[in-house]
Protein backbone atom coordinates (compact mmCIF):
# COMPACT_ATOMS: atom_id res chain seq x y z
CA UNK A 1 0.00 0.00 0.00
CA UNK A 2 1.60 2.92 -1.23
CA UNK A 3 1.37 6.23 1.48
CA UNK A 4 -1.65 8.32 -0.12
CA UNK A 5 -3.52 4.74 0.88
CA UNK A 6 -2.23 4.45 4.00
CA UNK A 7 -3.09 7.93 5.04
CA UNK A 8 -6.83 7.63 3.34
CA UNK A 9 -7.29 4.31 5.61
CA UNK A 10 -6.62 6.43 8.25
CA UNK A 11 -8.80 9.21 7.58
CA UNK A 12 -11.26 7.18 7.37
CA UNK A 13 -10.63 5.47 10.91
CA UNK A 14 -10.70 8.70 12.78
CA UNK A 15 -14.22 9.38 10.91
CA UNK A 16 -15.60 6.02 12.04
CA UNK A 17 -14.35 6.72 15.43
CA UNK A 18 -15.76 10.01 15.67
CA UNK A 19 -18.71 8.46 14.58
CA UNK A 20 -19.21 5.94 16.69
CA UNK A 21 -18.54 8.24 19.52
CA UNK A 22 -21.29 10.59 17.95
CA UNK A 23 -24.18 7.81 18.04
CA UNK A 24 -23.19 6.67 21.31
CA UNK A 25 -23.32 10.07 22.79
CA UNK A 26 -26.94 10.78 21.45
CA UNK A 27 -27.97 7.41 23.23
CA UNK A 28 -26.21 8.49 26.05
CA UNK A 29 -28.46 11.78 25.90
CA UNK A 30 -31.66 10.15 25.35
CA UNK A 31 -31.42 7.74 28.12
CA UNK A 32 -30.20 10.74 30.18
CA UNK A 33 -32.55 13.46 29.59
CA UNK A 34 -35.42 12.18 31.43
CA UNK A 35 -34.01 11.82 34.64
CA UNK A 36 -32.53 15.93 33.96
CA UNK A 37 -35.75 17.15 33.17
CA UNK A 38 -37.62 15.19 36.22
CA UNK A 39 -34.79 16.84 38.24
CA UNK A 40 -35.21 20.47 36.59
CA UNK A 41 -38.81 20.59 36.90
CA UNK A 42 -39.15 19.54 40.26
CA UNK A 43 -36.77 22.80 41.60
CA UNK A 44 -38.62 25.36 39.59
CA UNK A 45 -41.36 26.90 41.16
CA UNK A 46 -45.39 26.17 40.02
CA UNK A 47 -45.41 29.57 38.85
CA UNK A 48 -42.29 29.62 36.72
CA UNK A 49 -43.01 26.24 35.52
CA UNK A 50 -46.63 27.23 34.38
CA UNK A 51 -45.30 30.49 33.07
CA UNK A 52 -42.87 29.14 30.61
CA UNK A 53 -44.19 28.88 27.53
CA UNK A 54 -40.76 27.12 26.08
CA UNK A 55 -39.32 25.32 28.87
CA UNK A 56 -35.93 26.52 30.20
CA UNK A 57 -33.23 24.39 30.63
CA UNK A 58 -31.65 26.07 33.52
CA UNK A 59 -34.14 27.19 36.20
CA UNK A 60 -33.48 30.85 37.21
CA UNK A 61 -34.82 30.73 40.79
CA UNK A 62 -34.10 26.48 42.13
CA UNK A 63 -36.38 25.97 45.23
CA UNK A 64 -37.02 23.05 47.21
CA UNK A 65 -40.80 23.88 47.80
CA UNK A 66 -42.36 21.61 45.84
CA UNK A 67 -40.27 18.50 47.80
CA UNK A 68 -41.81 19.79 51.18
CA UNK A 69 -45.29 19.78 49.03
CA UNK A 70 -44.87 16.26 47.54
CA UNK A 71 -43.91 15.15 51.19
CA UNK A 72 -46.76 17.01 52.81
CA UNK A 73 -49.95 17.12 50.37
CA UNK A 74 -49.54 13.27 49.47
CA UNK A 75 -48.66 10.89 52.12
CA UNK A 76 -45.77 9.46 50.15
CA UNK A 77 -43.66 8.88 53.20
CA UNK A 78 -46.41 6.08 53.69
CA UNK A 79 -45.83 4.80 49.91
CA UNK A 80 -42.03 4.91 50.79
CA UNK A 81 -42.52 2.95 53.86
CA UNK A 82 -45.28 0.82 52.25
CA UNK A 83 -42.93 -0.29 49.69
CA UNK A 84 -39.64 -0.61 51.92
CA UNK A 85 -41.73 -3.39 53.76
CA UNK A 86 -43.01 -4.70 51.21
CA UNK A 87 -39.59 -5.01 49.56
CA UNK A 88 -37.76 -6.46 52.27
CA UNK A 89 -40.36 -9.13 53.85
CA UNK A 90 -40.99 -10.26 50.28
CA UNK A 91 -37.45 -10.89 49.56
CA UNK A 92 -36.36 -12.25 52.72
CA UNK A 93 -39.32 -14.81 52.32
CA UNK A 94 -38.56 -15.80 48.60
CA UNK A 95 -34.72 -15.97 49.66
CA UNK A 96 -35.91 -18.69 52.74
CA UNK A 97 -38.18 -20.28 50.67
CA UNK A 98 -35.60 -20.18 47.56
CA UNK A 99 -31.92 -21.24 49.55
CA UNK A 100 -34.05 -24.27 50.90
CA UNK A 101 -35.58 -25.38 47.84
CA UNK A 102 -32.14 -25.12 45.74
CA UNK A 103 -30.88 -27.17 48.42
CA UNK A 104 -33.44 -30.00 48.29
CA UNK A 105 -32.72 -29.87 44.42
CA UNK A 106 -28.93 -30.11 44.30
CA UNK A 107 -27.85 -31.90 47.80
CA UNK A 108 -30.60 -34.29 48.50
CA UNK A 109 -31.47 -37.38 47.07
CA UNK A 110 -34.99 -38.47 47.15
CA UNK A 111 -37.38 -40.26 45.07
CA UNK A 112 -38.97 -38.45 42.00
CA UNK A 113 -36.59 -35.25 42.41
CA UNK A 114 -36.25 -35.35 38.68
CA UNK A 115 -39.84 -35.16 38.07
CA UNK A 116 -40.24 -32.59 40.72
CA UNK A 117 -37.89 -30.79 39.58
CA UNK A 118 -39.28 -30.79 35.82
CA UNK A 119 -42.35 -29.69 36.66
CA UNK A 120 -40.82 -26.45 38.82
CA UNK A 121 -39.13 -25.54 35.51
CA UNK A 122 -42.35 -25.91 33.27
CA UNK A 123 -43.71 -23.43 35.85
CA UNK A 124 -41.46 -20.81 34.87
CA UNK A 125 -43.21 -20.41 31.47
CA UNK A 126 -46.40 -19.55 33.22
CA UNK A 127 -46.93 -15.59 32.61
CA UNK A 128 -48.25 -13.58 36.12
CA UNK A 129 -51.51 -12.73 33.49
CA UNK A 130 -52.49 -16.38 33.64
CA UNK A 131 -52.61 -16.55 37.55
CA UNK A 132 -53.45 -13.41 38.84
CA UNK A 133 -57.54 -13.86 38.21
CA UNK A 134 -57.42 -15.93 40.54
CA UNK A 135 -55.08 -15.00 42.89
CA UNK A 136 -56.74 -11.20 42.86
CA UNK A 137 -60.20 -13.90 43.88
CA UNK A 138 -58.75 -16.03 46.33
CA UNK A 139 -56.94 -12.68 48.40
CA UNK A 140 -60.47 -10.79 48.09
CA UNK A 141 -62.09 -13.82 49.56
CA UNK A 142 -59.74 -14.48 52.42
CA UNK A 143 -60.95 -11.19 52.99
CA UNK A 144 -56.66 -10.21 52.48
CA UNK A 145 -57.02 -6.60 50.19
CA UNK A 146 -55.56 -4.16 51.78
CA UNK A 147 -52.98 -5.95 54.30
CA UNK A 148 -49.23 -6.63 53.79
CA UNK A 149 -50.44 -10.45 53.48
CA UNK A 150 -52.36 -10.26 50.61
CA UNK A 151 -49.69 -8.21 49.24
CA UNK A 152 -46.90 -10.07 50.12
CA UNK A 153 -47.47 -13.94 49.90
CA UNK A 154 -48.61 -14.20 46.16
CA UNK A 155 -45.17 -12.53 45.41
CA UNK A 156 -42.79 -14.71 47.07
CA UNK A 157 -41.83 -17.48 44.94
CA UNK A 158 -39.69 -17.38 41.78
CA UNK A 159 -38.98 -20.30 40.18
CA UNK A 160 -36.36 -18.37 38.23
CA UNK A 161 -34.11 -17.83 41.28
CA UNK A 162 -35.08 -21.60 42.60
CA UNK A 163 -32.86 -22.57 39.15
CA UNK A 164 -30.33 -19.88 39.17
CA UNK A 165 -29.56 -21.02 42.75
CA UNK A 166 -29.64 -24.65 42.37
CA UNK A 167 -26.88 -24.65 39.02
CA UNK A 168 -24.25 -22.78 41.70
CA UNK A 169 -25.09 -24.91 44.53
CA UNK A 170 -24.15 -27.90 41.88
CA UNK A 171 -20.66 -26.65 41.45
CA UNK A 172 -19.61 -27.70 44.72
CA UNK A 173 -17.38 -30.11 45.07
CA UNK A 174 -19.23 -33.64 46.56
CA UNK A 175 -16.16 -34.00 48.57
CA UNK A 176 -17.07 -31.21 50.99
CA UNK A 177 -20.16 -32.58 51.66
CA UNK A 178 -18.53 -35.94 52.25
CA UNK A 179 -16.47 -34.86 54.67
CA UNK A 180 -18.99 -32.89 56.63
CA UNK A 181 -21.06 -36.22 57.16
CA UNK A 182 -17.87 -37.70 58.29
CA UNK A 183 -17.90 -34.84 60.84
CA UNK A 184 -21.31 -35.10 61.45
CA UNK A 185 -22.79 -32.32 60.31
CA UNK A 186 -26.19 -31.86 59.79
CA UNK A 187 -27.78 -31.32 56.52
CA UNK A 188 -29.00 -27.84 57.75
CA UNK A 189 -25.75 -26.94 59.14
CA UNK A 190 -23.58 -27.82 56.26
CA UNK A 191 -26.51 -25.81 54.78
CA UNK A 192 -25.92 -22.55 56.20
CA UNK A 193 -22.21 -22.54 57.33
CA UNK A 194 -20.82 -24.07 54.40
CA UNK A 195 -23.26 -23.89 51.04
CA UNK A 196 -24.44 -20.21 51.60
CA UNK A 197 -20.91 -18.74 52.19
CA UNK A 198 -19.47 -20.09 49.26
CA UNK A 199 -22.49 -19.09 47.32
CA UNK A 200 -22.87 -15.72 48.58
CA UNK A 201 -22.55 -13.87 45.34
CA UNK A 202 -25.49 -15.12 43.65
CA UNK A 203 -27.50 -14.86 46.50
CA UNK A 204 -26.99 -11.32 46.64
CA UNK A 205 -27.40 -11.12 42.61
CA UNK A 206 -30.82 -12.61 43.43
CA UNK A 207 -31.48 -10.40 46.33
CA UNK A 208 -30.73 -7.04 44.42
CA UNK A 209 -32.69 -8.29 41.61
CA UNK A 210 -35.82 -9.06 43.50
CA UNK A 211 -35.79 -6.32 45.14
CA UNK A 212 -35.37 -3.93 42.16
CA UNK A 213 -39.10 -6.05 41.21
CA UNK A 214 -40.57 -5.35 44.21
CA UNK A 215 -39.59 -1.81 44.40
CA UNK A 216 -41.11 -1.55 40.82
CA UNK A 217 -44.06 -3.94 41.02
CA UNK A 218 -47.16 -1.95 39.86
CA UNK A 219 -49.86 -4.57 38.74
CA UNK A 220 -50.56 -6.24 41.76
CA UNK A 221 -50.35 -3.47 44.07
CA UNK A 222 -52.83 -1.82 42.26
CA UNK A 223 -55.52 -5.03 42.28
CA UNK A 224 -55.07 -5.47 45.66
CA UNK A 225 -54.92 -2.17 47.57
CA UNK A 226 -57.55 0.20 47.63
CA UNK A 227 -56.97 2.44 50.09
CA UNK A 228 -54.05 4.84 50.17
CA UNK A 229 -52.65 3.80 53.67
CA UNK A 230 -51.23 0.64 51.61
CA UNK A 231 -50.48 1.92 48.19
CA UNK A 232 -47.01 1.45 47.26
CA UNK A 233 -45.01 3.58 45.39
CA UNK A 234 -45.63 2.73 41.48
CA UNK A 235 -49.72 3.08 42.34
CA UNK A 236 -49.12 5.66 44.75
CA UNK A 237 -47.79 7.93 42.10
CA UNK A 238 -50.29 6.84 39.34
CA UNK A 239 -52.90 8.11 42.14
CA UNK A 240 -51.26 11.28 42.19
CA UNK A 241 -51.21 12.02 38.81
CA UNK A 242 -55.05 11.32 38.23
CA UNK A 243 -56.51 12.16 41.25
CA UNK A 244 -53.63 14.27 43.50
CA UNK A 245 -51.56 17.35 43.16
CA UNK A 246 -50.43 15.92 39.34
CA UNK A 247 -53.22 17.05 37.70
CA UNK A 248 -52.46 20.99 37.97
CA UNK A 249 -49.47 21.16 39.98
CA UNK A 250 -46.79 19.20 38.22
CA UNK A 251 -43.23 20.59 39.48
CA UNK A 252 -44.48 18.54 42.95
CA UNK A 253 -45.15 15.34 41.12
CA UNK A 254 -41.69 15.19 39.37
CA UNK A 255 -40.41 15.86 43.06
CA UNK A 256 -42.05 12.44 43.89
CA UNK A 257 -40.54 11.00 41.01
CA UNK A 258 -37.40 12.26 41.73
CA UNK A 259 -37.55 10.55 45.54
CA UNK A 260 -39.16 7.12 44.28
CA UNK A 261 -36.61 7.11 41.34
CA UNK A 262 -33.35 7.56 43.97
CA UNK A 263 -33.37 5.04 45.83
CA UNK A 264 -32.88 2.14 42.92
CA UNK A 265 -30.56 4.30 41.10
CA UNK A 266 -28.15 4.94 44.52
CA UNK A 267 -28.88 0.76 44.49
CA UNK A 268 -27.49 0.30 40.99
CA UNK A 269 -24.69 2.58 41.56
CA UNK A 270 -23.52 0.79 44.78
CA UNK A 271 -24.17 -2.77 43.09
CA UNK A 272 -23.66 -1.63 39.31
CA UNK A 273 -21.46 -4.88 37.91
CA UNK A 274 -23.50 -7.50 40.44
CA UNK A 275 -26.91 -5.66 38.87
CA UNK A 276 -25.75 -6.23 35.64
CA UNK A 277 -23.77 -9.53 35.69
CA UNK A 278 -27.34 -10.86 37.53
CA UNK A 279 -29.67 -9.28 35.00
CA UNK A 280 -27.48 -11.23 31.67
CA UNK A 281 -27.70 -13.92 33.40
CA UNK A 282 -31.55 -13.99 34.31
CA UNK A 283 -33.18 -10.72 33.74
CA UNK A 284 -36.34 -11.01 31.46
CA UNK A 285 -37.53 -7.35 31.40
CA UNK A 286 -37.39 -6.44 27.44
CA UNK B 1 -41.52 -44.98 59.11
CA UNK B 2 -39.28 -41.86 58.24
CA UNK B 3 -39.86 -39.32 55.76
CA UNK B 4 -37.51 -38.06 53.27
CA UNK B 5 -35.90 -34.95 54.61
CA UNK B 6 -35.31 -33.65 51.33
CA UNK B 7 -39.56 -33.33 51.51
CA UNK B 8 -39.59 -30.53 54.26
CA UNK B 9 -36.78 -28.53 52.23
CA UNK B 10 -39.10 -28.37 49.08
CA UNK B 11 -42.08 -27.66 51.12
CA UNK B 12 -42.28 -24.24 51.44
CA UNK B 13 -41.76 -23.14 47.73
CA UNK B 14 -44.31 -26.17 47.03
CA UNK B 15 -46.84 -25.02 48.99
CA UNK B 16 -46.24 -21.34 47.49
CA UNK B 17 -45.95 -22.64 43.71
CA UNK B 18 -49.52 -25.01 44.06
CA UNK B 19 -51.37 -21.93 46.00
CA UNK B 20 -50.32 -19.11 43.79
CA UNK B 21 -49.47 -20.89 40.35
CA UNK B 22 -50.34 -24.40 39.90
CA UNK B 23 -54.38 -23.91 41.34
CA UNK B 24 -55.09 -20.14 39.41
CA UNK B 25 -53.90 -22.12 36.45
CA UNK B 26 -56.02 -24.82 36.69
CA UNK B 27 -58.89 -22.24 37.80
CA UNK B 28 -58.41 -19.78 35.06
CA UNK B 29 -59.65 -22.35 32.73
CA UNK B 30 -62.38 -23.38 34.37
CA UNK B 31 -63.52 -19.65 34.91
CA UNK B 32 -62.69 -19.27 30.66
CA UNK B 33 -65.83 -21.75 30.04
CA UNK B 34 -68.20 -20.95 32.68
CA UNK B 35 -70.94 -18.73 31.33
CA UNK B 36 -72.67 -15.99 33.23
CA UNK B 37 -70.55 -16.37 36.29
CA UNK B 38 -71.54 -14.02 38.65
CA UNK B 39 -68.73 -13.13 41.24
CA UNK B 40 -70.99 -12.31 43.90
CA UNK B 41 -73.00 -14.88 43.85
CA UNK B 42 -70.17 -17.43 42.53
CA UNK B 43 -72.76 -19.54 40.38
CA UNK B 44 -72.95 -20.06 36.72
CA UNK B 45 -75.20 -20.79 34.44
CA UNK B 46 -73.80 -23.12 32.56
CA UNK B 47 -70.18 -24.72 30.58
CA UNK B 48 -69.44 -23.40 27.37
CA UNK B 49 -67.48 -20.80 24.67
CA UNK B 50 -69.09 -17.65 25.17
CA UNK B 51 -67.03 -16.02 27.43
CA UNK B 52 -64.44 -16.38 24.61
CA UNK B 53 -66.92 -15.82 21.80
CA UNK B 54 -67.83 -12.24 24.10
CA UNK B 55 -64.43 -11.15 23.94
CA UNK B 56 -63.76 -11.45 20.47
CA UNK B 57 -66.43 -9.87 19.59
CA UNK B 58 -65.63 -6.96 22.46
CA UNK B 59 -64.55 -4.03 20.16
CA UNK B 60 -62.65 -3.00 23.40
CA UNK B 61 -60.78 -6.15 23.00
CA UNK B 62 -60.08 -6.11 19.44
CA UNK B 63 -59.02 -2.61 19.64
CA UNK B 64 -56.15 -3.46 22.82
CA UNK B 65 -55.24 -6.53 20.09
CA UNK B 66 -54.45 -4.19 17.63
CA UNK B 67 -52.79 -2.06 19.35
CA UNK B 68 -50.57 -4.64 20.99
CA UNK B 69 -49.60 -5.84 17.68
CA UNK B 70 -48.70 -2.38 16.40
CA UNK B 71 -46.59 -2.25 19.70
CA UNK B 72 -44.72 -5.70 18.74
CA UNK B 73 -44.54 -4.86 15.26
CA UNK B 74 -42.64 -1.35 15.92
CA UNK B 75 -40.95 -1.69 18.88
CA UNK B 76 -39.19 -5.81 18.43
CA UNK B 77 -37.41 -5.07 15.06
CA UNK B 78 -36.30 -1.82 16.28
CA UNK B 79 -35.03 -2.06 19.22
CA UNK B 80 -33.38 -4.98 18.34
CA UNK B 81 -31.76 -3.39 15.53
CA UNK B 82 -30.78 -0.61 18.16
CA UNK B 83 -29.66 -2.70 20.56
CA UNK B 84 -27.45 -4.38 17.75
CA UNK B 85 -25.98 -1.12 16.73
CA UNK B 86 -25.10 0.78 19.98
CA UNK B 87 -23.58 -3.06 21.17
CA UNK B 88 -21.22 -3.01 18.11
CA UNK B 89 -20.24 0.73 18.56
CA UNK B 90 -19.86 0.32 22.46
CA UNK B 91 -17.48 -2.58 21.45
CA UNK B 92 -15.23 -0.68 19.21
CA UNK B 93 -14.29 1.92 21.66
CA UNK B 94 -12.23 1.35 24.73
CA UNK B 95 -12.48 5.01 26.46
CA UNK B 96 -15.44 6.24 28.27
CA UNK B 97 -16.88 2.64 27.61
CA UNK B 98 -17.52 1.78 31.26
CA UNK B 99 -19.55 5.30 31.58
CA UNK B 100 -21.69 4.73 28.50
CA UNK B 101 -22.55 0.80 29.52
CA UNK B 102 -23.25 2.10 33.38
CA UNK B 103 -25.67 5.10 31.41
CA UNK B 104 -27.47 2.75 29.35
CA UNK B 105 -28.21 0.08 31.65
CA UNK B 106 -30.06 2.82 33.78
CA UNK B 107 -33.61 2.48 32.61
CA UNK B 108 -33.62 -0.92 33.61
CA UNK B 109 -33.20 0.07 37.36
CA UNK B 110 -35.75 2.90 37.01
CA UNK B 111 -40.02 2.90 37.99
CA UNK B 112 -41.47 2.39 34.53
CA UNK B 113 -44.48 4.35 36.50
CA UNK B 114 -42.55 7.50 37.16
CA UNK B 115 -40.20 7.93 34.64
CA UNK B 116 -43.43 7.35 32.21
CA UNK B 117 -44.67 10.44 33.71
CA UNK B 118 -41.61 12.08 32.93
CA UNK B 119 -41.89 11.01 29.37
CA UNK B 120 -45.61 12.06 29.24
CA UNK B 121 -44.25 15.65 30.57
CA UNK B 122 -42.19 15.81 27.77
CA UNK B 123 -44.85 14.72 25.07
CA UNK B 124 -47.70 16.76 26.44
CA UNK B 125 -49.48 19.88 25.40
CA UNK B 126 -51.22 21.88 27.98
CA UNK B 127 -52.80 25.09 28.23
CA UNK B 128 -49.72 26.82 28.63
CA UNK B 129 -47.20 25.27 27.21
CA UNK B 130 -46.42 22.95 24.33
CA UNK B 131 -44.03 21.21 26.21
CA UNK B 132 -40.87 20.04 25.42
CA UNK B 133 -40.89 17.93 22.23
CA UNK B 134 -43.27 20.05 20.69
CA UNK B 135 -40.43 22.93 20.76
CA UNK B 136 -37.93 20.94 19.79
CA UNK B 137 -40.54 20.12 16.54
CA UNK B 138 -41.38 23.80 16.13
CA UNK B 139 -37.47 24.58 16.16
CA UNK B 140 -37.60 22.35 12.63
CA UNK B 141 -40.74 24.56 11.64
CA UNK B 142 -43.34 21.91 12.81
CA UNK B 143 -46.67 22.26 14.03
CA UNK B 144 -47.42 21.41 17.48
CA UNK B 145 -49.13 18.25 18.24
CA UNK B 146 -50.30 16.36 21.15
CA UNK B 147 -49.09 13.34 21.68
CA UNK B 148 -50.89 12.37 25.32
CA UNK B 149 -54.20 13.16 24.41
CA UNK B 150 -53.95 13.45 20.15
CA UNK B 151 -54.23 11.99 17.35
CA UNK B 152 -53.69 8.04 17.39
CA UNK B 153 -50.55 7.79 15.70
CA UNK B 154 -48.94 10.65 17.63
CA UNK B 155 -50.00 8.77 20.66
CA UNK B 156 -48.42 5.27 19.51
CA UNK B 157 -45.31 6.63 18.98
CA UNK B 158 -45.03 8.26 22.76
CA UNK B 159 -45.77 4.26 23.31
CA UNK B 160 -43.45 2.69 20.97
CA UNK B 161 -40.50 5.53 22.04
CA UNK B 162 -41.20 4.73 25.56
CA UNK B 163 -41.41 0.88 25.44
CA UNK B 164 -38.06 1.37 23.32
CA UNK B 165 -36.16 3.51 26.34
CA UNK B 166 -37.33 0.57 28.75
CA UNK B 167 -36.29 -2.51 26.79
CA UNK B 168 -32.78 -1.64 25.30
CA UNK B 169 -30.59 -1.71 28.72
CA UNK B 170 -31.34 -5.43 28.62
CA UNK B 171 -30.74 -5.87 25.05
CA UNK B 172 -27.54 -3.98 24.96
CA UNK B 173 -26.54 -5.68 28.17
CA UNK B 174 -27.23 -9.04 26.77
CA UNK B 175 -25.87 -8.04 22.96
CA UNK B 176 -22.52 -6.63 24.37
CA UNK B 177 -21.39 -9.78 25.89
CA UNK B 178 -22.48 -11.44 23.47
CA UNK B 179 -20.08 -9.45 21.12
CA UNK B 180 -17.14 -9.41 24.03
CA UNK B 181 -17.07 -12.94 24.16
CA UNK B 182 -16.65 -13.82 20.06
CA UNK B 183 -13.28 -15.58 19.40
CA UNK B 184 -10.95 -12.57 18.23
CA UNK B 185 -8.72 -14.87 16.20
CA UNK B 186 -11.48 -15.28 13.46
CA UNK B 187 -11.43 -11.57 13.42
CA UNK B 188 -7.44 -11.73 12.66
CA UNK B 189 -8.03 -14.37 10.33
CA UNK B 190 -10.05 -12.00 8.79
CA UNK B 191 -8.13 -9.13 8.28
CA UNK B 192 -5.06 -11.15 7.48
CA UNK B 193 -7.40 -12.08 3.94
CA UNK B 194 -8.52 -8.70 4.01
CA UNK B 195 -12.57 -9.11 4.37
CA UNK B 196 -14.09 -6.26 3.90
CA UNK B 197 -16.11 -4.50 7.23
CA UNK B 198 -19.61 -5.70 5.78
CA UNK B 199 -18.61 -9.19 5.30
CA UNK B 200 -16.65 -9.49 8.64
CA UNK B 201 -19.89 -8.60 9.92
CA UNK B 202 -22.07 -10.71 8.13
CA UNK B 203 -20.06 -13.71 7.68
CA UNK B 204 -18.59 -13.44 11.38
CA UNK B 205 -20.06 -11.19 13.82
CA UNK B 206 -23.77 -12.02 12.55
CA UNK B 207 -22.94 -15.80 12.88
CA UNK B 208 -21.80 -15.86 16.23
CA UNK B 209 -24.16 -14.20 18.10
CA UNK B 210 -27.16 -15.45 16.46
CA UNK B 211 -28.09 -17.67 19.40
CA UNK B 212 -28.32 -14.59 21.58
CA UNK B 213 -29.93 -12.29 18.64
CA UNK B 214 -32.95 -15.42 18.40
CA UNK B 215 -33.64 -15.25 22.16
CA UNK B 216 -33.68 -11.22 22.28
CA UNK B 217 -36.46 -11.66 19.47
CA UNK B 218 -38.83 -14.44 21.61
CA UNK B 219 -37.90 -12.89 24.60
CA UNK B 220 -38.81 -9.48 22.89
CA UNK B 221 -41.93 -10.65 21.30
CA UNK B 222 -43.15 -12.07 25.17
CA UNK B 223 -42.36 -9.01 26.41
CA UNK B 224 -44.20 -6.87 24.31
CA UNK B 225 -47.30 -8.61 24.06
CA UNK B 226 -47.31 -8.45 27.64
CA UNK B 227 -46.86 -4.37 27.67
CA UNK B 228 -49.04 -2.47 29.93
CA UNK B 229 -47.56 -0.53 32.76
CA UNK B 230 -46.10 2.00 30.28
CA UNK B 231 -49.25 2.84 28.68
CA UNK B 232 -50.41 3.41 32.55
CA UNK B 233 -47.67 5.52 32.84
CA UNK B 234 -48.12 7.43 29.84
CA UNK B 235 -52.24 7.92 29.28
CA UNK B 236 -53.27 6.88 32.81
CA UNK B 237 -55.61 3.96 34.09
CA UNK B 238 -58.23 4.19 31.89
CA UNK B 239 -56.64 2.61 28.71
CA UNK B 240 -59.66 2.39 26.63
CA UNK B 241 -60.73 6.03 26.39
CA UNK B 242 -57.27 6.58 25.15
CA UNK B 243 -57.98 4.11 23.07
CA UNK B 244 -54.46 2.68 23.74
CA UNK B 245 -55.26 -0.50 25.96
CA UNK B 246 -53.41 -3.64 25.58
CA UNK B 247 -54.46 -7.06 25.78
CA UNK B 248 -53.00 -7.54 29.22
CA UNK B 249 -54.37 -4.03 30.15
CA UNK B 250 -57.91 -5.57 28.93
CA UNK B 251 -57.45 -8.38 31.36
CA UNK B 252 -56.59 -6.32 33.97
CA UNK B 253 -60.10 -4.08 33.55
CA UNK B 254 -62.40 -7.46 33.28
CA UNK B 255 -60.58 -7.76 36.93
CA UNK B 256 -60.69 -4.92 38.15
CA UNK B 257 -61.15 -0.95 37.59
CA UNK B 258 -64.07 0.46 35.47
CA UNK B 259 -65.58 -2.22 33.67
CA UNK B 260 -64.22 -4.53 36.18
CA UNK B 261 -65.84 -8.04 38.31
CA UNK B 262 -66.03 -10.35 34.66
CA UNK B 263 -63.40 -13.00 35.65
CA UNK B 264 -64.60 -14.95 33.49
CA UNK B 265 -64.03 -12.70 30.03
CA UNK B 266 -60.71 -11.91 31.96
CA UNK B 267 -59.46 -15.21 31.98
CA UNK B 268 -60.81 -16.36 27.88
CA UNK B 269 -58.87 -12.85 27.21
CA UNK B 270 -55.92 -14.21 29.11
CA UNK B 271 -56.16 -17.54 27.79
CA UNK B 272 -56.18 -16.04 24.20
CA UNK B 273 -53.32 -14.06 25.03
CA UNK B 274 -51.36 -17.05 26.43
CA UNK B 275 -52.13 -18.74 23.30
CA UNK B 276 -50.83 -15.75 20.56
CA UNK B 277 -47.72 -15.70 23.01
CA UNK B 278 -47.28 -19.51 22.56
CA UNK B 279 -47.41 -19.61 18.94
CA UNK B 280 -45.32 -17.09 18.17
CA UNK B 281 -42.83 -18.48 20.05
CA UNK B 282 -43.25 -21.62 18.63
CA UNK B 283 -43.26 -20.11 15.33
CA UNK B 284 -39.76 -18.54 16.92
CA UNK B 285 -38.47 -21.07 17.64
CA UNK B 286 -39.11 -23.23 14.49
CA UNK B 287 -37.11 -20.32 12.18
CA UNK B 288 -34.47 -20.31 14.53
CA UNK B 289 -33.65 -24.00 14.53
CA UNK B 290 -33.39 -23.33 11.02
CA UNK B 291 -31.10 -20.23 10.70
CA UNK B 292 -29.48 -20.24 13.80
CA UNK B 293 -25.49 -21.37 13.38
CA UNK B 294 -24.47 -22.48 16.98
Amino acid sequence: MNEKGLKRNASRRLILRIMTYVLLAIWAVMVLFPFYWMVLSSIKSYASYSSEKIPEFIPREPTLENYSTAFTQVPLSGYFSNTLIFTVVTTALMLIVTVLAAFAFSRLEFKGKNLVFTMFIALMMIPSELVVITNYHTITELGLRNTFTGLILPSVTSVFYIYLLKENFEQIPDELYKAAKVDGTSDFKYLTKVMIPICRPTIITITILKTVECWNSYVWPRLITTKQSHYLVSNGIQELRENGIGRENIPAMMAAVVVISVPLIVLFLIFRKRIMEGVSRGGTKG
Amino acid sequence: MKVNKAWLYLLPAALFLIFFMVYPLLDVLVYSVEEGYNSASQTFMGIGGYNYSYVLHDPYFMQAVSNTFILVIITVPVSTGLALLISMALNSIKKLRELFQTIYFLPYVTNTLAVGLVFMILFKKTAYTDGMVNALISIFGGGAVDFIDGPYWAKMFVLCFYTVWVVLPFKILILTSALASVNQDYYRAAKVDGASGWRVFSRITLPMISPMIFYLIITGFIGAFKAYSDAVALFGTNLNAAGMNTIVGYVYDMIYGDSGGFPSYASAAAIILFVIVLTITVINLLISRKQIHY
